[in-house]
């Protein structure tokens, strides 16, 4: 008999399972992770919310798909979902009332600046998210500091005029600008009641104010491993216990912890930005440092810095701190001690 | 010291849960495949040095006859599957991919197939080393995949003692069922090769290891063990690579073998369930290793079985008995899904590591779209031995093999364990493989360097 070669047979090595979870699927999840948080912003800021979102979408998708065109071999696809979380994530952080065109400039930003630069998907050291909200905040710091009221009676039916001004010229200041709970808490003096924190009746940026709808959400991503739930925990942890001790000292100075938790952007950081794991630790034990270093400088910039919100750089510091974290936390090899392992 | 006290399933840290398809061919007891007209019997079958065949074409061979010599200390003989006439020693594809040397053998069609010698071996009067040079004898190797020469592994090296003995009943390669059907099928040789093992070693105890999902055959060992056998069921967690030797060692004694060490560092010795059966039926009857169970499974194999198949039997035998593949076929493996090895042609002959064939049809075919590293740590969480599979992907994709050093590859066990996590498809273990190949061949080369110049 001859050797018989079986003409369809592919030859490829092992493992010949896999388990099916693919990167697009993973990031697909956390944009449907962030459907009811977009809702809750259309339902709070009415259509000017589905206007920012949309252009923050747009920027961030028409900026991947120009670099995905110009440079052949560039690594991701315009569908895998990760243009549009980012698009997404970034609008969540802005203001409700500022410029289209703004939010436009602010994801094309992201993805160019923040990711495009360091080689495309995987490679960006820095969320790209927040390097596109740094930007404009950096960029338009009028336009990033000014709050619509929320819940206002015409939200569904009139979108605010300063939404549609043109590039470059100032946009016209509604009258009816308003303090985020942060604001008015560290410069006025004023709480705002923990409830309407918790379920997002508050001035602020559109996608941070429902903090338990937040939490609802990235529970869903926790239960399905989409996402390191030690990050979020390790945020919490350590914020919890950073203003615990200084709401003891002096409640006045000090906020709660509840405030803390759920005012500003600290909710919307520590789920979606924070566990971002393109930019997060390798290691479980790295990224419970991360975690609590974001919390603890979060706590510093609020309390001593000249912000109201610290949350962003808390994010962006701690990307810088990554590679560093991974090395110094880089398990031991099995069968090995611990002076063993690799600390180059 | 009773292994369970500290969990409640005992197991290793990380590895991974691949879907098990253990129930196509669970069920099915152990059939034997009738003698084929002929068998390619490659003359080497396992890791060592190769044998030489000491038969020459137009021989008469009887069942269980010598027909390879061992040419060493690490290598193993080989015997006549069954009774006929040598035809030719010529080089036949082997499950490798490359060519070796093998004797075939025409079936005598008037010989009743009856073992050549057989016998019982009295071990209790022998002494440990008459014990293991009669395995050796016999042609043993390690059934579970690896082929390594049970004799040498048996052979204490000076100053270092056995304690333990396992027996690897994990089977933890999805689709495999061949070590639980023997658990079930031949509980009385498994006992007797504990006994003999235990002997050979000087060891005190013995522990069978088995996943839960095997919990009716870890059921009906235990209540099978011989009250003066000091042997004990550790029933373990089902989970990918439970059966490697340290994570087998680390779930039944908590110990855990020292980076680059052998298991008799810790006082262990671990065989597989499929080879202490054998060597129980040596003991019982004489017969070497001649055969095999071998699970005949998958989507694209018509009737899946398991089978007690003659090494050498050519795998198109083997397909014909099981009433032949489905027409959307597209790979065929031989040993599990996550370390086995795909196959090109359908003559290649079951060898004595062979524990299963795995028919994969198109659709159950893996097709890998390479996606850029996302640091999502799945790989990190899955591998058993701790690395850190993401960075070792991206040195070895940038060929710094050297840098791959320090990140430990050469703890690598080749599992694929970070491979089938790897959401962004990246061919981790496969990169890793071609890196320790070229590691080792330099390492090779500068040896080689030194003892010219010393
Ligand atoms: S193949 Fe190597 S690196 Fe990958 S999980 Fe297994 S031991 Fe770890
Ligand atoms: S599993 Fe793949 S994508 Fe995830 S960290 Fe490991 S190599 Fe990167």
């Amino acid at each position: 008999m001859m050797s018989r070669e079986h003409p369809d047979l592919l030859l490829t090595t092992s493992p010949f399972v896999k388990d099916p979870a693919d990167a697009s699927w993973i990031m697909w999840q956390v944009n449907f992770a962030l459907m009811p948080i977009a809702a809750a912003a259309f339902w709070y800021f009415g259509l000017a919310a589905l206007l920012v979102m949309t252009a923050g979408i747009l920027g961030a998708m028409s900026m991947e798909f120009a670099v995905l065109k110009m440079a052949s071999g560039f690594p991701g696809k315009i569908l895998d979902g990760s243009a549009l979380l980012t698009g997404l994530l970034l609008a969540l952080t802005l203001p409700p009332g500022i410029p289209l065109w703004m939010a436009f400039v602010g994801g094309a930003v992201s993805i160019g600046l923040g990711k495009a630069v360091f080689g495309g998907v995987g490679s960006n050291m820095f969320n790209p998210a927040l390097v596109g909200r740094a930007f404009l905040q950096a960029a338009f710091p009028v336009a990033m500091t000014s709050w619509p009221a929320v819940s206002s009676a015409d939200r569904f039916v009139s979108a605010s005029s300063s939404l549609f001004a043109f590039p470059f010229m100032t946009p016209t200041v509604d009258g009816i600008s308003s303090a985020t709970p942060l604001s008015a808490r560290f410069f006025d003096g004023v709480s705002a009641p923990l409830q309407d924190l918790l379920i997002g009746n508050t001035s602020g940026s559109l996608g941070e104010t429902a903090g338990l709808l937040i939490l609802v959400c990235g529970a869903y991503l926790a239960i399905r491993r989409v996402f390191n739930w030690r990050i979020p925990l390790a945020i919490f942890g350590s914020v919890i216990l950073l203003t615990s001790i200084l709401y003891q000292i002096d409640p006045e100075i000090y906020p709660s912890a509840g405030f803390h938790l759920f005012a500003g952007g600290m909710m919307l950081g520590a789920v979606f930005m924070a566990t971002d794991p393109v930019t997060s630790p390798l290691t479980q034990k790295g990224c419970w440092i991360f975690g609590a270093g974001i919390g603890v400088m979060a706590v510093v910039i609020r309390q001593w810095g000249g912000l109201p919100e610290g949350v962003m750089y808390a994010v962006l510091l701690m990307n810088a701190m990554t590679p560093l974290i991974d090395r110094f936390t880089q398990a031991r090899t099995f069968g090995s001690t611990r002076s063993e392992r690799f600390t180059r | 010291m009773n292994a369970r006290f500290f969990h409640t399933t005992p197991s290793f840290k990380h590895g991974v849960h691949p879907d098990d398809y253990k129930h196509l061919t669970r069920d099915r007891p152990i059939e034997r495949l009738p003698f084929p007209d002929s068998v390619v019997v490659p003359i080497s079958q396992h890791l060592g040095r190769p044998s030489k065949p000491i038969v020459s074409p137009g021989q008469y061979v009887y069942r269980g006859q010598l027909i390879g010599e061992a040419t060493g200390f690490v290598s193993s003989p080989m015997h006549a599957p069954m009774s006929g006439v040598v035809r030719e020693i010529m080089l036949h594809h082997h499950p490798s991919g490359n060519m070796t040397e093998a004797v075939v053998i025409d079936r005598d069609p008037l010989s009743a197939q009856t073992l050549f010698g057989e016998r019982r071996i009295d071990w209790r009067s022998m002494s440990a080393k008459e014990i293991i040079d009669e395995i050796g004898i016999g042609g043993f190797v390690g059934l579970g995949g690896a082929a390594f020469p049970t004799h040498v592994k048996l052979t204490i090296p000076e100053g270092k003692k056995a304690r333990f003995f396992i027996v690897n009943a994990a089977e933890c390669e999805p689709y495999l069922n061949s070590d639980y059907r023997i658990l079930l099928e031949k509980r009385e040789a498994v006992f007797e090769g504990i006994r003999v093992y235990l002997k050979a070693l000087g060891a005190e105890r013995a522990y069978i290891g088995t996943e839960s999902n095997k919990a009716d055959a870890a059921r009906f060992m235990r209540e099978g063990i011989p009250s003066d056998l000091p042997c004990e069921v550790v029933e373990m967690e089902t989970k990918y690579p439970q059966g490697a030797e340290k994570m087998l060692i680390e779930a039944v004694l908590h110990k855990e073998v020292p980076s680059g060490k052998l298991p008799i560092d810790v006082e262990v010795v671990v065989n597989n369930v499929g080879t202490v059966a054998g060597v129980g039926e040596l003991f019982l009857f004489g017969q070497p290793l001649i055969e095999r169970v071998v699970t005949i499974t998958g989507p694209g194999i018509k009737t899946p079985a398991n089978l007690m198949i003659p090494i050498g039997t050519r795998l198109s035998d083997v397909v014909a008995y099981c009433d032949g593949i489905m027409d959307n076929t597209r790979q065929i493996l031989f040993g599990g899904p996550m370390m086995g090895t795909a196959q090109r042609f359908l003559d290649v002959p079951i060898m004595k590591g062979t524990s299963g064939v795995l028919f994969l049809t198109e659709d159950k075919v893996v097709h890998r779209e390479e996606y850029p590293c996302i640091r999502c740590q799945r790989c990190v969480d899955a591998c058993p031995v701790y690395l850190n599979p993401s960075r070792l992907g991206a040195l070895a994709g940038a060929r710094l093999y050297e840098d791959m050093l320090d990140y430990h590859i050469m703890d690598c066990m080749e599992c694929a364990a970070c491979s089938f996590v790897c959401p962004s498809n990246i061919p981790l273990v496969q990169r890793f493989r071609v890196a320790k190949g070229l590691l080792r061949e330099q390492q090779a080369r500068e040896n080689e360097k030194q003892k010219a110049q010393s």
